[in-house]
């Protein structure tokens, strides 16, 4: 039986993420505490909301240490939505700040020009050109499948090597996933992408 | 971006319902049941409006809500007698991931931006309720078409945009359950207007409806009688759409 620790930083709604992972037989625990995190043999970072807000969550229970160091270790963390998001050094979302600095790059608005903001919907996920999608959430997915994003702001690598799925937008490419090491990130919202969403996050608490 | 199809379902709890023009109530079955059926059909999104809520016990909804959220993994917008903040934090902490509000923002506009400020836009889908008027211009409802306002209901959509609504759901009240087409006129004139996301609703008959609003540039359909009365199914009518040339998740 596959278990999960989802870290609990006060950005509401952990139930869509958990309904998801009790429906494919993972156990879920939940961690507020620095040391629940640091115990933790795998780890998601869910999050809806403002990135300001995020880090202020994360820095007031303490999780910002205990997060840099689960991540550096090499136990596998999940970052979903916003929690992909806080994985990077910074976010312009209501002026610039400060995130986890865990993978290199930062977070800017989804330009305007052409496209409707937020990014809503369903959308096609791509490979890049040069990377692997095995030993990943994705291992099990099949190249162009559908998942559903809802974001205004988009993560910028700054290594390419870390850019695991991207997905276009009018003329514009947007960062799907992210890895670097045994972190991953997801912009879009696998307990609401359907069955194939469900696959990934099987697939992550197995690795 | 594909277009988003969005099967609606009428909830008078525990049932789901289907009227004509928002009244005349008939009893279709089991909401849950629907739900789950319309999401392996492929549905984009689900819908739960909850038509009695200011007369009724709100609670049954939320209880629908959670029931749904523990089997079915795409997103759920619930609307229906939303007044306040609380009331929208409930539905999300049951596993809504939008709430789709009218009456109290048309009673206290400002209602819209408090939810978005708290929620996220994204979490906030403003219904504007239609009914064309003699004189060729449209007049926005409240209370699932039954409150009269007098307010164009164009600018009122404008405005609702303004004050931070995420998306609009453009309620054609007098096409709703005739299964004749929809207001094509207003749905082309606020989709060219607004640059947040549009959903049709109100008249899906067959795959030409749909074809024929998909090609105003809406960014989604919410059917009902439709599907509920089994003329077509999810699946069928996004296919018919793929051979008409417009992109749809299959």
């Amino acid at each position: 039986m596959s278990q999960v620790t989802l870290v609990d930083y006060g950005l509401g709604n952990l139930h869509s993420v958990i309904n998801a992972l009790t429906h494919v037989g993972v156990t879920v625990k939940i961690a507020e505490a620095g040391d629940a995190i640091l115990a933790a043999d795998r780890l998601i970072l869910p999050g809806v909301g403002a990135f300001a807000d995020g880090m202020a969550g994360l820095t007031r229970r303490e999780q910002l240490a205990p997060l840099r160091a689960v991540s550096q270790r090499g136990t596998p963390l999940m970052g979903i939505c916003l929690g992909m998001q806080l994985l990077f050094d910074e976010s312009e979302e209501f002026g610039l700040h400060q995130g986890l600095g865990i993978i290199p790059g930062r977070v800017a608005r989804i330009p305007v020009d052409g496209v409707k903001v937020p990014h809503v919907g369903w959308n096609r996920l791509q490979v890049p050109e040069g990377i692997s999608w095995s030993a990943t959430p994705l291992t099990q997915t099949p190249i162009g499948t559908w998942a559903y994003f809802v974001h205004s702001f988009r993560a910028e690598v700054r290594d390419k090597a870390h850019l695991l799925s991207t997905c276009s937008y009018g003329p514009y490419t947007i960062a799907a996933a992210v890895r670097h090491g045994s972190t991953f990130g997801l912009q879009y919202h696998p307990e609401k992408s359907g069955p194939a969403g469900l696959e990934m996050l099987k697939t992550f608490c197995s690795l | 971006m594909p277009l988003r199809i969005i099967p609606r379902l009428d909830i008078k709890a525990p049932n789901l319902v289907k009227g004509m023009k928002l009244e005349g109530l008939r009893v279709i079955g089991d909401p849950a049941e629907h739900a789950i059926r319309y999401a392996e059909q492929g549905a984009d999104e689900l819908m739960y409006q909850d038509i009695v809520a200011s007369l009724y016990n709100r609670n049954s909804i939320a209880d629908l809500v959670r029931k749904t959220a523990e089997r079915i993994f795409i997103p759920l917008t619930v609307g229906g007698g939303i007044r306040t903040i609380a009331d929208i934090q409930n539905l999300l902490r049951a596993g809504a991931d939008k709430v789709c509000i009218n009456t109290e923002a048309m009673k206290r506009p400002t209602f819209i931006t408090e939810a978005a400020t708290t929620f996220g836009s994204q979490c906030v889908v403003v219904a504007i309720e239609t009914i064309r008027q003699l004189n060729g211009t449209w007049h926005a409802f409240t209370d699932n078409g039954r409150g009269r306002t007098g307010l164009d209901a164009y600018d009122w959509a404008l405005k609702a945009v303004e004050l931070g609504a995420g998306e609009l759901l453009l309620t054609s009240v007098d096409r709703e359950g005739m299964r004749k087409g929809f207001d094509i006129d207003f749905i082309k004139r606020l989709a060219k207007a607004v640059d947040i996301p549009v959903i049709a609703h109100g008249g899906a008959g067959n795959a030409q409806h749909l074809a024929d609003v998909a090609a105003l540039g809406v960014d989604g359909i919410a059917l009902a009688s439709v599907l509920h009365y089994k003329t077509s199914t999810v699946g069928d009518l996004k296919r018919d759409l793929a051979q008409c040339g417009h992109e749809v998740r299959l």
